[in-house]
Order: C-alpha cells, then structure tokens, then sequence
C-alpha cells in the first residue's frame, strides 16, 4: 500500500489527464455526434450520404488506428497536430462522435411516429418538428446509452497511453515498471480510479433507464 | 420512421431538396478538390509515394510487403481475435448462467466480476497479464480480449434470457425439467438466438480492439505497417496505411452485415411463427 501513497502525486495527475480529456473529448463529441444524427434523418440527400460515410467508416475502425493516423500518417502530408492531448483530444472525439449519433439517431428513431406526424399535422416544418417535438422527447431515452458512450470514452481514454500522453494508465506503467515486483498492486491502483469514473456513471445510466422505462 | 419528419415532398419541395442536395454536393466536391489539390501539391499521389505496394525498394518485391501485411500482419490480428472469441463465448455463458441464479448472495460473485471487468480499460488488463504476471505479448492480448469480453457477452445473455415470455419457464418447469434442464434446453437456445446480431457486433468489437497489441508489443497488422514504414521510409506511411486501414473496414464492415443479415433472419423466421400466413407482412422496419 506505500507504493500508492507513496506515488500518489503521478497517480493523481494521470487520473486529471484522463479526466480532462474524457470531458473535452465528450463535450466535442456531444456536438459533433448531434449534428451528425441530425443529417442522417434530414431530406438533403448529400448531407444523409455524407453522415452515413463518416459514421460507417469510424465505427468499422480500430480506434489505435486512428491515433496511429494522426500521430504517424498525417504529418507524411504536411498535417502535424501537436503531439500528446490534443492528438488525442481530435482521435478521441472524431471515434466517440459516430457512437454519439448513433445513441441519438436510435433515439429519435424510438420517439413514436404518430408525435411527428402530429407535429406535422399542426403544420411544424423539418426543424420545428425536430426541435420541439422529437428531440426533446429522444433526448430522454438517448441519455442512458449516451452515458454508455461516454463510460466507454473514459476507458478508451486509455489508448493514448500508447501515443505520447502520460494519462492514467500510462502513469500506471509507469510505477509499474520501477517497481517490478509491485507490478500488480500498481496496476490495481490504475484499477481503481477508474471504477471511480466508470461504476457511478454505469449505476447512474442504469437508474436513468428505469426512469425513463417507467415514464413511457 | 425518420420519413415522417417531413411532408411527402411535392413539386416544388422536391425541387428545393435536389437544389439542396445539388449545393450539399457542390460543397463537397469543392472540399474533396481542395483536398485533392493540397495532397497534390505534398506530392502525396507520386510513384515515390506508392511503389512499396508494386515495386518496393532495396531489393525487396511486392510479394513480400503484402505478405508481411496480409499474411503476418492480419493473420497475427486474426489469430489473437480468433483465441480470445471462442474462450470469451464460453466464459461469458458461463458467467451468464452463474448470474441468473436464484440466490442472491450465489449471484453476487459473479456480478462483481462482471462490473469489474466492464468497469476497466481493456488495455489495462493486457498490461495486467504482461507486467504482473509477466506473460508474453500474445497471450497478454488474448487475456485482455478475454476477460473484457466474457463480461460483455455474460451481459448480453443475461439481456437474452430476460427477454424471453415467462411462459417460457413455466412450460419447462410443468413438463419437470429440473432448473439446469430448463436453462440449457429451452431458455439459452432462444436467448442466443435473439441476441445473435449482439453477439457478432461484439465480436467486431473484439476484433478492433486486438489492435491495443500494438501498444503493448504484440506484432499484429498496425505493427506491420509500421514495420513496413520503418524498413521503406517514413514517405510510405500513407500508402500502407490505405492499405491497413483498407483491410480493417473491409473484415469489420463483412462482420457488421453478417450481424444486420443475422438481425432481418431472425425477425423474419420469428414472424412467420407468430404472424397469419394470409396477412402479407408489414415492410420489414428500416433501421
């Protein structure tokens, strides 16, 4: 137990790291994802085509690839983002942000149709209907899954460990490393302040979703 | 669904919406030139660029570049995914069943297990397995796939066995099925039928993640291209990459339609059983 006292100082600044970009990487991805689910149900045939390339493309990629993009590929043409979290920052959005409208387009898939046609039949536009009437009720039942998101942000979080940015795990391997024996116990430390983050969001997305179960 | 968000278009909005959708494409034609013209002018589609994938440099043949991708690079991916899902599968239904004892205190164990394992980074647990018990890399890989995976999959089933009418268990328990009888026979059988198209998404999952090998040493496709890059010269990067990348989508993207394939079966053999054979059944749902 000295070994986590005794760095707890690297521990605790890893674990700010981690925590910093789970929430700048989250609040772009937010965002972004948002947009995009918005021009996957809109009636310009480009901008569905466009989301749906994007979506298809992160979704089917390793997210290590694409650190590996930015960190290795990427300067090859000219395009040199500054190494470490905001590297990290742009992967760990453009990754989370095609989860992100997939949460929300499954969303407002599951508002029931005859409240958008009702919309329409009060003569609300595209937007109106949208935004007044369908994703204020989506938002609701999007919120647990999108509290999945962000837990699974948080862990991926992890992988910039492996492209020059001392997170939480990276600190983690760190200690490890100069304490050999203790490898274990300095690893369980990393462990642990993740549980911090991720058990209270998966309870809180959990009772979330009863709530929202039992209002509908 | 999403087509009730606006009216049928008539004239004059199917008019607005192609010069939308003819402006959208402007646009974008316009970014992809500028693209184009910017990679261009980093000389990005010269031969010096691109010959590692036909005919590479210092006596090499082009044999041996795809081969070190396809073969050794892939098959390492591969053969990590292709360990890790079969032990996830059997542990997770394990866990599954362990989970949906009666007892709630028999149940506990193996909640925490889950939660925990749920809970982690996947690549901490490979780096659990390389510097605590100081195994090798592929078996590190194989671990963190595992562990991480048998928790997922556990919560899968457990969603499946849920699912099922209640009738179900009844109808196994009158006929005196004994509890083990009635989980193995008629619960699993239909709850890994319903979640099947979870459980092949999952495994794409599992296949994307192998690619942490690469942050803890274990040679699979990412370290191939980097490898090739290292070997050839860092200008190749891009072309390897097209071609890395290239293989990911295209084994993931085959995956993901097994599971969208798996999903319209599944619904669609469920229906008949259900549906009268004279009603012409409803478009299947657009998802």
């Amino acid at each position: 137990m000295d070994l986590l006292a005794d760095n707890l100082p690297a521990y605790l600044s890893g674990f700010l790291f981690t925590l910093r970009l789970t929430v700048i990487s989250g609040a772009i991805a937010l965002v972004v994802g948002t947009v995009l689910a918005a021009m996957r149900v809109s009636p310009v045939a480009t901008l569905r085509g466009l989301a749906v390339t994007y979506v298809e493309l992160l979704r089917n990629t390793p997210l290590t690839l694409v650190f590996f993009f930015l960190v290795f590929v990427a300067p090859q043409f000219g395009v040199r983002t500054p190494l470490g979290f905001w590297t990290a920052v742009i992967a760990l959005s453009a990754y989370t942000s095609a989860f992100v409208c997939e949460a929300v387009r499954s969303g407002i898939n599951g508002v029931p149709v005859g409240q958008a046609e009702a919309a329409r039949a009060v003569g609300l536009t595209f937007g109106q209907t949208l935004s007044l009437v369908v994703l204020p009720q989506a938002v609701r039942s999007v919120i647990p899954p999108l509290i999945n998101v962000l837990i699974a942000l948080a862990k991926n979080t992890s992988v910039a460990a492996g492209f020059a940015s001392v997170e939480l795990l990276a600190s983690g391997r760190r200690i490890a490393l100069a304490n050999p024996s203790d490898a274990m116990l300095a690893l369980a430390g990393v462990a642990l302040f993740y549980l911090v983050i991720t058990i209270p969001a998966g309870l809180l997305a959990g009772v979330l979703e009863r709530k929202v179960a039992f209002a509908r | 669904m999403s087509s009730v968000l606006y009216d049928e278009p008539g004239p004059r909005a199917r008019r607005r919406e192609r010069i939308g959708s003819v402006i959208g494409a402007v646009l974008i034609v316009g970014v992809l030139a500028l693209a184009f013209r910017y990679a261009w002018d980093q000389g990005l589609f010269g031969a010096d660029r691109w010959d590692v994938l036909y005919d590479p440099p210092k006596n090499q043949t082009a044999e041996d570049v795809w081969r070190s991708m396809v073969v050794i690079g892939l098959g390492a991916t591969l053969r990590a995914a292709a360990v890790a899902a079969p032990l996830a599968l059997v542990l997770g239904l394990l866990l599954a069943m362990w989970r949906t004892t009666q007892h709630r205190w028999l149940r506990a164990p193996a909640t925490a297990v889950i939660e925990l394992f749920r809970g982690l980074p996947v690549l901490l647990m490979m780096l659990f397995a390389l510097l605590g018990f100081g195994w090798d890399a592929f078996s590190s890989v194989v671990f963190g796939l595992t562990v991480y995976n048998m928790a997922i999959i556990a919560e899968i089933l457990r969603a499946g066995l849920a699912s099922l009418p209640k009738g179900q268990t009844e109808a196994a328990y009158a006929i005196g099925l004994s509890r083990v009888q009635t989980l193995l026979l008629v619960q699993l059988p239909q709850a890994v039928r319903t979640m099947l198209p979870s459980l092949v998404a999952q495994l794409v999952v599992l296949l994307k993640d192998s690619s942490l090998g690469f942050i803890v040493g274990y040679p699979e496709l990412l370290k191939a291209m980097q490898n090739n890059a290292q070997y050839f010269g860092a200008r190749y990067y891009v072309a390897l990459f097209v071609v890395g990348a290239g293989i990911y989508l295209v084994v993931n993207i085959s995956l993901t339609r097994l599971a969208v394939w798996l999903q319209g079966r599944s619904t669609r053999t469920a229906g008949t059983v259900t549906v009268d054979p004279t009603v012409t059944p409803a478009a299947p749902a657009s998802r």
